[in-house]
């Protein structure tokens, strides 16, 4: 596998613009003659598809739900990152870019994030002009509030919605091109499988999933936009049907898929009630700056918590990092969470999780205050627990949340496979090993409405792409092999359903390859998880037929694919014998327990490639240099 | 966590696909814990029923967090189920008591036909947002995002207005299955904002067209719609999509 990261030479601040300049250009009336394929409509998707409809390429949007303002990017709550600097408290692109690679544990692509960072402040301006309504001043002008791992205030927020209202902005704007013709809507549609001709990626197959017929369809590019595979875990912060197919299917027809190791547990989600549970809630972790989290100071101390004295409570997070106290990254907060809990000190019927207690900031500025800044997580933590959460403390415990691993993608957000970018949660490029708060919502714009709209005519004014239609043969293949997916998946007779494969796998990722990691885990993992594919095989139940809107097929799917993923997952936990951000590897410490990189043996992405059916995949690797912030020990201490 | 386990029965709309005629079947769920949430009910039934080779209950839902909007079920002929401004998501079955007979029912409404049991296409809400759901500015174009200052009090009556799922329930509680609430509430975000204000009059024309359009009904003047809200967006936003309408008609140039 070739790897070209295609960095653009010269100083980092110019790199961005010096290779704008110098990609070549798309004319305006070429550009209804290119028709790209967007799949998913989350904030890259959506901004994409708004971004490429302005320009006039002819944009064809996939998603699975029935509106795509349905895209789990809705569900973000607390904020987006910019480094306005309005709060004059010391930001620039240069400290956000510095703060993003530092966040991330040094596993990011230095070019790469510097771009995010000088883009970021354009996202702010246009969805302000998209009517999107951020939280503001009484003068007018917007609000900014500090959030995880910052030490500063640049987080931009609506309430605690902000990845409904910027979602909601990127897609009126797209709504706003499938009333000027230049987007077209395909709801209701999963792809199943990418086209390839000649090399390049060239379409896709999907299907409806009302009347489950399959569909060809023929492009100039495929974006990728499907976000991250948290459910790997099965339970988790993501929506119900947020999966890994397309970028598996990606993966099998050639792509590179980097870092999958690296996944990101949240520390502020409402613990898990019973076998029953389908998702997890997270809360977001905005309440980190005003709540305390603590447990008691005894193991298998029962008292109510007002029942527990000052002195007998451990602050756990102020006590062991001084500096950043309970604002510590997701990481670490989440991690010295699971440390308490392990030790016994956990707290609520199932002992697993930790206190979130606001009862000293109520007494200092009052609920009012405190219910108009988080009042909806409130709310919903009654809805959830029925516990009022100004009365005592909230419960919370780690989920996994986010992933940081993806779809490998070069400066143009191009994989290795011409014609096929990946964009958002499910490229793996800015957020290296753990993805500081508020930073997914960023740069999901960006890759969508700043930087995609130049890489892509790049690469379609630089090659010459030959005409394909629906027709051709390598098109009526691929949707041979989806129609014969479909076929094997409704064909098992057993007795298991695929939500059951699904929990069981994710029992096994929790623990073997979850918060913590250590060779021995990983590989009983890499025991247990073909087990479960071969009773997959064999004992899956589906039922109904494939030409109808049949959702456990589409489970059965997205498990199939969930548990071929958890393997490379696993591998490339086993490999990286490091703890570097959301990878803790047991093995790879300090003597306090805190997380030791290991520079020499892992400065580089792990690029994986499928090798075909039933083979070890081969891995490749992408040096990661350092050349303007140097590796430090990420102390928070 | 409760081992105080209940079972109810529930009586769901059966129809195979869209157009066709459909039934009310009854189901019995043994095994029900108060902190399971309602979907989670049906989860828990459907696997059963995939299990016995029967056809699971197709529904929509997806982030179970009451963000998304996906789902939407009549729950004993509440629309979101007996929960105030809550998604049925959100509902948990420690509001249920043992041997009740639970009703579940999809959004019976025109302009969301149902394609299969309680499964109902709302695209008509995104044609609606099509037809002028937005501010007309290109990528790249925007002056600086404080450049135009925005009264605060604006600002949070637009974030009301905007905090809107788009789940439809405004449009299934209403005895006209109208979708002013839907519209208005798009309409009155935008236009409360000096970003949306210069298309504010063709906004409100194009939107209450494309409303009437798709067969939407008039307002009823219930006020059920503001009572089932998830996220209680108000009726104030109707009487201002209305102003904004006849405003347009004046001004408009068209």
């Amino acid at each position: 596998m070739k790897l070209d990261a295609k960095i653009p030479s010269g100083p980092i601040e110019k790199k961005w613009d010096k290779y704008r300049f110098d990609l070549k250009l798309v004319n305006p009336n070429n550009k209804r003659k290119f028709d790209i394929i967007v799949v998913g409509s989350g904030l890259a998707g959506a901004s994409a598809a708004a971004s490429l409809g302005e320009l006039g390429y002819n944009v064809k949007v996939f998603t699975m739900h029935d509106s795509p303002r349905r895209a789990h990017s809705i569900a973000a709550q607390g904020g987006i990152n910019a480094a306005k600097n309005y709060p004059n408290d010391g930001d620039s692109v240069w400290r956000l870019f510095h703060d993003t690679v530092k966040g991330g544990d040094y596993r990011a692509r230095e070019a790469n994030v510097y771009r995010l960072a000088q883009v970021a402040n354009g996202i702010i301006d246009h969805c302000a002009a998209l009517g999107v309504p951020f939280a503001r001043e009484y003068g007018g002008l917007l609000a900014n509030r500090s959030f995880g791992g910052a030490q500063l205030m640049r987080t931009f927020y609506a309430r605690g919605q902000t990845g409904q209202q910027l979602l909601l902005g990127a897609y009126s704007a797209m709504m706003r091109q499938v009333a000027a013709g230049t987007v077209k809507l395909y709801p209701r549609r999963e792809m199943t499988e990418l086209v390839m001709k000649n090399g390049r990626a060239r379409g896709i197959i999907a299907r409806d999933l009302v009347t489950g017929k399959l569909e060809t369809h023929a492009g100039h590019a495929v974006l990728l936009c499907t976000g991250g595979y948290a459910n790997v875990f099965y339970l988790s912060t993501n929506a119900a049907t947020c999966n890994v197919s397309a970028a598996w299917t990606a993966y099998k027809k050639g792509a590179g898929f980097a870092n999958p190791c690296f996944t990101q547990i949240h520390p502020t989600c409402i613990p898990r009630s019973g076998d029953h549970q389908s998702k997890l809630t997270l809360m977001s972790e905005s309440l980190r700056n005003d709540g305390r989290i603590w447990v008691p100071g005894k193991k298998g101390d029962k008292r109510a918590p007002g029942a527990i004295p000052e002195e007998e409570r451990d602050y756990f997070l102020e006590r062991r990092y001084p500096a950043f106290g309970n604002l510590v990254p997701r990481d670490i907060a989440s991690r010295a969470a699971k440390t308490e809990v392990d030790a016994g000190r956990g707290v609520g019927p199932t002992g697993q999780s930790v206190y979130l207690d606001f009862r000293d900031s109520i007494a200092r500025k009052g609920e009012d205050k405190i219910r108009g800044e988080y009042g909806n997580l409130f709310d919903m933590y009654y809805q959830i627990t029925d516990e009022n959460g100004y009365k005592a403390p909230m419960r919370i415990y780690p989920a996994p949340h986010y992933t940081m691993g993806g779809l490998w993608v070069d400066y143009d957000l191009m994989t290795n496979v011409p014609g096929l970018f990946a964009m958002g949660e499910a490229n793996f490029s800015d957020h290296g090993a753990n993805r500081l708060g508020a930073s997914a919502l960023m740069q999901g714009l960006a890759d969508g409405f700043f930087i995609i709209p130049y890489t892509l005519g790049g690469y379609l004014a630089g090659n010459k792409l030959e005409d394909v239609a629906d027709s051709d043969p390598e098109f009526r293949q691929a949707a041979g092999e989806a129609e014969q997916k479909f076929k094997l998946l409704l064909s098992a007779r057993g007795r298991k359903t695929p939500s059951e494969f699904h929990r069981q796998l994710g029992g096994v990722m929790w623990s073997e390859c979850g918060m913590a990691r250590n060779e021995a885990s990983l590989k009983r993992a890499l025991v247990k998880i073909p087990g479960i594919r071969e009773e997959f095989r064999e004992n899956l139940v589906v039922g109904g037929g494939a030409e109808e809107l049949n959702q456990t097929l589409e489970r059965a799917g997205k498990v199939a694919d969930f548990i071929d993923f958890a393997e490379l997952l696993v591998r490339d936990a086993l490999e990286r014998r490091e703890s570097c951000g959301g990878h803790f590897r047991e093995e790879s410490c300090t003597a306090e327990g805190e997380a030791r990189r290991d520079d020499a043996g892992f400065s580089h992405a792990a690029v994986w490639e499928h090798a075909g059916e039933g083979k070890a995949p081969l891995l490749n690797k992408e040096a990661l240099e350092f050349e303007h912030i140097k590796p430090s020990e990420r102390s928070y201490k | 966590m409760s081992d105080n386990k209940f079972s109810v029965t529930v009586r769901v709309w059966r129809q195979a696909g869209p157009g066709g005629k459909g039934r009310m079947e009854s189901y019995k769920v043994p095994d029900v814990s108060p902190d399971m949430s309602f979907l989670e009910m049906l989860d828990v039934l459907n696997e059963d029923l995939v299990r016995r080779d029967e056809s699971p209950i197709a529904f929509d839902s997806d982030c179970r967090e009451g963000i998304c909007g996906c789902c939407g079920l009549v729950v004993n002929g509440d629309v979101h189920g007996p929960d105030e401004h809550s998604t049925v998501c959100q509902l948990h079955m420690r509001r249920f008591r043992d041997g009740d007979v639970i009703t579940v029912e999809p959004w019976r409404v025109k302009s969301f036909p149902v394609l299969k049991d309680l499964v109902a296409d709302r695209s008509s809400l995104d044609r609606i947002m099509a037809a002028g759901g937005y501010i007309s500015v290109n990528t790249g174009a925007a002056p600086d995002a404080n450049a135009i200052p925005v009264d605060k009090d604006d600002a949070e009556e637009a974030m009301d207005a905007a905090a809107c799922i788009g789940c439809g329930a405004c449009v299934a509680a209403c005895p006209n299955g109208s979708a002013m609430l839907f519209t208005g509430a798009k309409i009155s975000q935008l236009a409360l904002l000096p970003q949306g204000k210069p298309e504010k009059a063709r906004r409100a024309l194009a939107m209450v067209e494309a409303m009437d359009a798709e067969g939407f009904g008039n307002c009823a003047n219930e006020y059920e719609c503001e009572a089932v809200c998830p996220k209680d967006v108000k009726v104030a936003n109707i009487a201002r999509m209305n102003r904004e309408f006849l405003l347009g008609n004046f001004l408009s140039k068209r």
